[in-house]
């Protein structure tokens, strides 16, 4: 009986929150045209989200393509398919592992961040305190970050994307005696527009969903550090999860579009 | 437990004085817990009003019902003729820069300096001013009343707790509210630093003509700054009069708040 009322408050719960977080969504567009624009506010979090974590998802877009072509490389040797190499890391960088696995590394870095300093603005007062003096904080906090978050992380897909085929080519370069030059005419001759116009919108939702799970969990942060460091942590967690059902839905409609 | 309509009162109010807060029969339960029992107040124009309560009386509650930042489960909250309750969103704005409010843990914005903090809310009403915003002689006006202008272009986090409250207080002020609203505006401070925050409150309340609704467990600053007070127990008024006339009361319930 206790597991089964358990389970039903699970399930409450869980659909609580899907109507709380697609009512903090419907907010976000309706506050979106509303003025005053934050043009200042947003170019500082752009600048916090993008540049900031510029480095790490460097590094990761760049180990992801060593370790993708070093992990492949016999297989496609012993199939006689090692020309394909460039092809078969592009293809598969542009349109899946590098949309993917940055949007993680993203939501890890950025979701938590925004979870966090939003709920400590909450606790301490700092919300109340601009709500109090009517000046709008769902606007000038969360407005200001879905919005970069859903311009920067394109790009650092992006980024990521170039350096993972650098990382590639590498290998390439080393083991297989490919040039640059020829890497990358390869890549780009395997690459069509239905890779890329699909990866670079579902890019967007999932800089969105990361903007709007970090802030939705930190704007009703509950009292307390608990709360803080649980606004934290479960706004990864929700956005990870966001980010692959996100992409299940974006691969499910590209293959009716480009017929994959 | 008492109810509303069952207290022990001393009352002294002031007559044919304009009203700028009025709240009648406010009630407010989490639960089962029934914090707000049919609480009355009336705050009148430039006067000092302080609410003292134990922890856990409903004052926070009512204070934050009386903004805005909760809904009440009944009654009326009128503010400067307004009903607080039925208001939209951008009404109950325009309605709160009249009202300033200071809270207990100051609450700055600690990713902005001081002149950020300050900056923010004139930036975010600049039509309220009309053309005739000039926001650096405000800024530098505010920080002067409390003293600080030479920490302007400090973080809060290099701030003592004392110089918070101060700045708080001068971000409240930079709106030019009609009401101010005080939350334990000495709590977590040393007694000197109290008595400097109570001053500082007397002589704002004094240059700016403001009604003041003072929420504190402060018996000085109490003493000081009131010129009529309420005693909430158990989310009712309890007792209502001058210092004077509750201190001398002989009701155990409200000599326990003096000693």
């Amino acid at each position: 009986m206790t597991v089964a009322l358990d389970i039903r408050d699970r399930i409450t719960s869980f659909f609580k929150e899907v109507g709380d977080l697609s009512f903090f969504a419907g907010r976000f567009f309706k506050e979106f045209f509303k003025p005053p624009f934050e043009f200042n506010e947003l170019l500082r979090q752009c600048y916090s989200v993008g540049n900031r974590s510029m480095t790490l998802v460097g590094i990761t877009g760049f180990i992801i393509g060593l370790v993708l072509t070093l992990q492949t490389r016999p297989t496609m040797i012993e199939f006689g398919a090692v020309s394909w190499m460039p092809d078969m890391v592009g293809i598969s960088i542009v349109r899946e592992v590098g949309p993917v696995v940055i949007a993680l590394i993203c939501a890890g870095r950025i979701a938590s961040g925004m979870g966090a300093e939003l709920g400590s603005m909450r606790v301490t007062e700092q919300i109340d305190a601009m709500e109090v003096s009517g000046t709008n904080p769902f606007n000038y906090l969360v407005v200001t970050r879905i919005t970069a978050t859903t311009l920067m992380v394109p790009l650092l897909v992006l980024f990521g994307d170039i350096l993972a085929l650098y990382g590639s080519s590498l290998v390439e370069y080393f083991k297989g005696d490919v040039s640059f030059q020829l890497y990358f005419n390869e890549v780009f001759n395997s690459l069509e527009y239905g890779d890329l116009i699909p990866a670079t919108i579902k890019s967007f939702f999932f800089g969105f969903a990361i903007g709007l799970v970090g802030c939705y969990k930190g704007y009703f942060c509950k009292k307390g550090t608990v709360g803080v460091g649980k606004a934290a942590n479960t706004a990864v967690v929700m956005a990870s999860m966001l980010i692959f059902i996100l992409d299940f839905i974006a691969v499910f409609i590209s293959d009716i579009f480009y017929e994959l | 437990m008492k109810e509303a309509n069952d207290i022990a009162t001393v009352m002294t109010k002031p007559q044919g004085e304009e009203i700028m807060i009025d709240i009648k029969d406010l009630r407010k339960s989490f639960g089962d817990n029934h914090v707000l029992r049919g609480f009355n107040m009336t705050l009148f124009k430039g006067e000092n009003l302080v609410i003292m309560g134990k922890s856990g009386s409903g004052k926070s509650v009512m204070i934050k019902c009386l903004i805005g930042l909760m809904a009440p489960d009944s009654g009326s909250i009128n503010v400067m003729g307004k009903d607080v309750t039925r208001l939209d969103q951008d009404s109950l704005d325009e309605l709160r820069t009249d009202v300033g409010f200071l809270f207990q843990g100051s609450a700055l914005y600690d990713s902005m300096t001081v002149r950020e903090n300050l900056e923010f809310p004139l930036r975010r009403h600049k039509k309220r001013f009309e053309g005739n915003l000039n926001a650096e002689k405000r800024v530098m006006e505010a920080l002067g009343n409390v003293g600080l202008a030479h920490a302007v272009d400090l973080m809060p986090s290099e701030l003592s707790g004392g110089m918070k409250r101060r700045v708080a207080l001068a971000r409240t002020l930079i709106m030019q509210p009609k009401i101010i609203l005080y939350d334990e505006p000495t709590s977590g401070l040393d007694p000197i630093t109290s008595k400097e925050i109570i001053e500082l409150m007397r002589n704002i309340q004094r240059k700016y003509e403001t009604s003041s609704l003072i929420i504190t467990h402060d018996v000085d600053c109490a003493r000081v700054i009131s010129e009529r007070m309420i005693l909430l127990v158990d989310g009712i008024n309890y007792a209502e009069g001058t210092f004077n006339e509750l201190a001398k009361a002989k009701d155990q319930q409200i000599q326990a708040f003096f000693k």
